[in-house]
């Protein structure tokens, strides 16, 4: 795993761990028979092989697709996934940030993204029949506008939480997941 | 490891997930893994005009630790079941830290 350089291929790491679990040979190579970018297997429990219920084997799925990536700050990146690891560190390539405010949005392009882990809220794969419907709720405009529109958005919602975090803390409860930013 | 068990057993159901950030989505639970991170297929989200960047996802990797709840089919779910294994795994719990 040490010696992986971004373009190896996930797939590529599970074969050299394969080589340091022989007992678990003969259920990898099953799984690479697929080929790299092969799908898992989906359907057909409930005896399923138990690779499946990995963090690995969930994300080998979404590897060299297109995705959107929340984050815990609530940054909307969208790119493709090209490596990733168990606590689900992920490295996006092509990457553009798609900032919302209001009933407008702007993407910025952004280039490669290098994820910590504890940072991902959510990975969707965009169905790329349906990624040009944008919703008719939301229209694209500059980013300057957006920009400036999200700036009074957030200042407005920290204003809030923090009303609500006074209230509630002179109440004796303890806010959810305090300290911790969430959008 | 037991909800986790728990979670395998329900793989093909349709569940509805809760984030910590208040949104809902629905989809067919297709995998989980030892953090309770959750793959969901033909996702739909619930309350979809606030949340515009979701709409053109088809499946989805959630990561366990941002989940809030997750509701699960009542007819899926054997209760009995579910109290004697977590009682059973209490009991090792106990037994382990003696």
């Amino acid at each position: 795993m040490e010696r992986l350089s971004l373009n190896d291929n996930p797939a590529n790491a599970q074969q050299q761990q394969q080589q340091r679990n022989p007992q678990q040979q003969q259920q990898f190579q099953q799984q690479n028979a697929l080929g790299p970018a092969g799908q898992m297997p989906t359907s057909g429990p409930p005896q399923l092989p138990p690779q499946m219920f990995t963090t690995a084997a969930q994300l080998l799925d979404l590897t060299d697709k297109k995705l959107v990536l929340v984050l815990r700050d609530g940054r909307k990146l969208i790119g493709v996934l090209r490596s990733w690891d168990q606590f689900a560190n992920l490295v996006l390539q092509d990457t553009i940030e798609r900032i919302y405010a209001g009933n407008l949005y702007a993407d910025v392009p952004r280039g490669i993204f290098l994820v910590r882990g504890e940072n991902v809220l959510l990975l969707g794969e965009v169905d790329l029949d349906r990624e040009d419907d944008i919703p008719p709720s939301v229209r694209q405009a500059s980013f300057e506008e957006v920009f400036e529109l999200k700036k009074k958005e957030d200042a407005q919602r920290k204003n809030s939480d923090k009303k609500r975090h006074t209230e509630l803390s002179a109440l004796g409860f303890e806010p959810e997941h305090s300290g911790e930013i969430l959008f | 490891m037991l909800f986790f068990s728990f979670f395998k057993t329900l793989t093909n159901q349709t569940v509805t997930i809760e984030l910590k950030n208040d949104i809902r989505i629905r989809g067919i639970l297709k995998s989980v893994d030892q953090y309770l991170n959750i793959k969901l297929d033909d996702v739909e989200v619930l309350d979809l005009d606030k949340y515009p960047h979701l709409s053109s996802v088809k499946n989805m990797f959630i990561r366990g630790s941002v989940v809030r709840y997750v509701m699960l089919p009542r007819s899926e779910v054997d209760v009995g079941l579910l109290e004697d294994a977590t009682r059973r795994e209490a009991a090792n719990q106990v037994g382990k830290a003696r």
